[in-house]
């Protein structure tokens, strides 16, 4: 093997680890974290096997056809005139591909069925966790109802806790437009539509947190529309939600007195809810907003920077969206940032 | 050699019209409001002691603006305004589209009128809302009576909706900002 062989095949197996290493991660349908997703996953291996398969095929023969083709000069007649036995033996080898290939397409097409069928499977049974998700233009609204006791209701944003190895089912509601939720670790995307509840059912196996996304076109800020699914044990998930329970304790020292002063009488509780203090319906509920990891819609790390540049001109970091540009003074924004911080 | 230069002229001729088709409606997003500061030479009536002194010209960006516009439709409807004004048609409050002003049909008489409230039911929002969105609403109600510009104003809507859109209201938006104030109702 020469040097330049060996380089050549050594760049080849480099070039394809890395393609291959762009299949995992935290959103990535190839990179199953739950049983639906495997289902998924494993049908998308076979079809690419069996595409690829036959892509090589049709590529070899082509090959052969042009290295083999008869090089007749320009001014003679090509030959038409069928020769008997090889028109048969031709005709057949047509005959046969064909016949290969309605099997083939049939083998795929019964693969996708039962693929379809072993992802439904989980909404026979009655599911463990029911989470409710809105599409907002956009954002998520998260919330986890209990319909025996509604002040246990948890509404949270832009991020799903679900309990390992449990079936979860959500409902699909749209505010506006239609959205499209989309957890590629989970599952399949099930769009979200104005007036029209859908459910999707999926069950979380390993520990994790994974990105989602919203995956049908949805306006000017479709990009900045992302989500985070965090698979936990049960125990840390059962913790999670009775933290998201509990009201928010009232602002310990003075300047975080000041920011709940503000937050109060301005503009914050028009749009926003912080569990007994405000009851805004338009944007995505702050009781907690402290224990989130990510404002903006996954958009932005949740730091004292961030949330100061968010609150004073949102429109810079996410054109177009409902929250307006406040103007405040910078000991207000601080008292503000701090009071925002202690709500964990 | 003539040929190609007159080839050559219509080429870029043609290559400098396509790049008109980049300068497309602007979806102003920061345009800068009026200075709210200036309301305060805002007088709710044209009813004055001595002398009538004509009302100075007052400008809105907002009301060229479609972005603008829609956001105050959205507002008008989030800030519950349609929970008095129903659609501009009235109901507890008075109506909007009509051409009955108490208090002032000029932007800047709107926007002190949604701001100190007024007597009788129309509580203040001072404080509510930024004053760029209030800015916004003032120019979409303007929009209601056709007195905003018909090219920015909403003409559909994002949900079931009865009423002509905005942008189809006759109104007496053809002459000059200020114009107007002849069609106020007496006090």
């Amino acid at each position: 093997m020469g040097p330049a062989r060996r380089a050549l095949i050594m760049s080849a197996a480099a070039a394809a680890s890395t393609l291959l290493g762009g299949c995992s991660g935290p959103q990535s349908a190839l990179d199953a974290a739950g049983v639906q997703a495997e289902h998924l996953q494993s049908l998308w291996w076979t079809f690419f096997a069996v595409t690829a398969a036959v892509y090589v095929i049709v590529m070899i023969v082509l090959l052969i056809a042009l290295v083999r083709r008869k090089v007749s000069s320009a001014n003679e007649e090509p030959d038409r005139k069928p020769e008997g036995p090889r028109e048969n033996r031709v005709g057949n080898i047509v005959k046969g591909a064909v016949a290969v290939m309605v099997v083939t397409l049939f083998i795929l097409m019964i693969t996708s069925f039962r693929a379809g069928k072993a992802i439904d499977s989980l909404s026979s049974s009655p599911p463990k966790v029911v989470i409710k998700v809105t599409g907002h233009q956009w954002w998520w609204e998260i919330r986890y109802e209990d319909e025996a006791n509604p002040s246990n209701d948890v509404s949270t944003a832009n991020e799903i806790h679900v309990p390992l190895g449990t079936p979860v089912m959500v409902k699909l509601e749209s505010a506006d437009v239609i959205h499209s939720l989309w957890m590629p670790n989970m599952h399949g995307k099930r769009d979200l539509i104005p007036i029209h509840p859908t459910t999707i059912y999926f069950e979380a196996d390993k520990p994790g947190i994974y990105w989602g996304q919203c995956a049908e076109f949805c306006g000017f800020q479709h990009a900045k529309m992302r989500f985070s699914v965090v698979a936990e044990t049960r125990e840390e998930f059962d913790s999670w939600l009775n933290a998201q329970r509990t009201a928010p304790s009232s602002p310990a020292d003075t300047v975080a007195a000041r920011g709940l002063e503000l937050f109060k009488t301005g503009v914050c509780a028009q749009c926003h809810t912080v569990q007994g203090t405000s009851n805004g319906r338009v944007g995505p509920d702050l009781t907690h907003v402290a224990s989130r990891p990510y404002i903006a819609a996954g958009s932005y790390q949740n730091t004292r920077e961030h949330l100061a540049q968010w609150i004073s001109d949102p429109q810079a970091i996410k054109p177009g969206i409902q929250m307006p540009m406040n103007q405040y003074s910078d000991e207000d924004l601080n008292s503000l940032v701090t009071y925002i911080e202690s709500l964990k | 050699v003539k040929k190609t230069k007159i080839g050559v002229i219509i080429a870029t001729a043609i290559l400098l019209f396509s790049f008109a088709a980049c300068e497309r409606e602007e979806r102003g997003f920061r345009v800068q409001p009026p200075d709210s500061n200036r309301t305060t030479l805002t007088r709710p009536t044209n009813f004055e002691a001595g002398q009538a002194t004509t009302p100075t010209e007052f400008q809105n960006e907002y009301e060229n603006n479609a972005f603008a516009m829609s956001e105050g439709k959205r507002l008008f409807s989030q800030m519950n305004c349609v929970g008095c004004h129903a659609h501009g048609g009235g109901a507890i409050g008075p109506a909007l589209m009509d051409d009955k002003w108490i208090y002032g049909s000029q932007p800047d008489q709107i926007f002190s009128t949604i701001v100190e409230g007024r007597p009788n039911g129309m509580p203040s929002f001072r404080g509510k809302l930024p004053d760029y969105e209030i800015w916004q609403l003032a120019a979409y109600v303007r929009s209601l009576s056709g007195k905003a510009s018909s090219n920015s104003a909403p003409g559909r809507d994002e949900s079931l909706h009865m009423s002509t859109p905005e942008n189809s209201v006759k109104g007496d938006k053809k002459k000059p900002l200020g114009s107007d104030s002849t069609t106020e109702a007496k006090p």
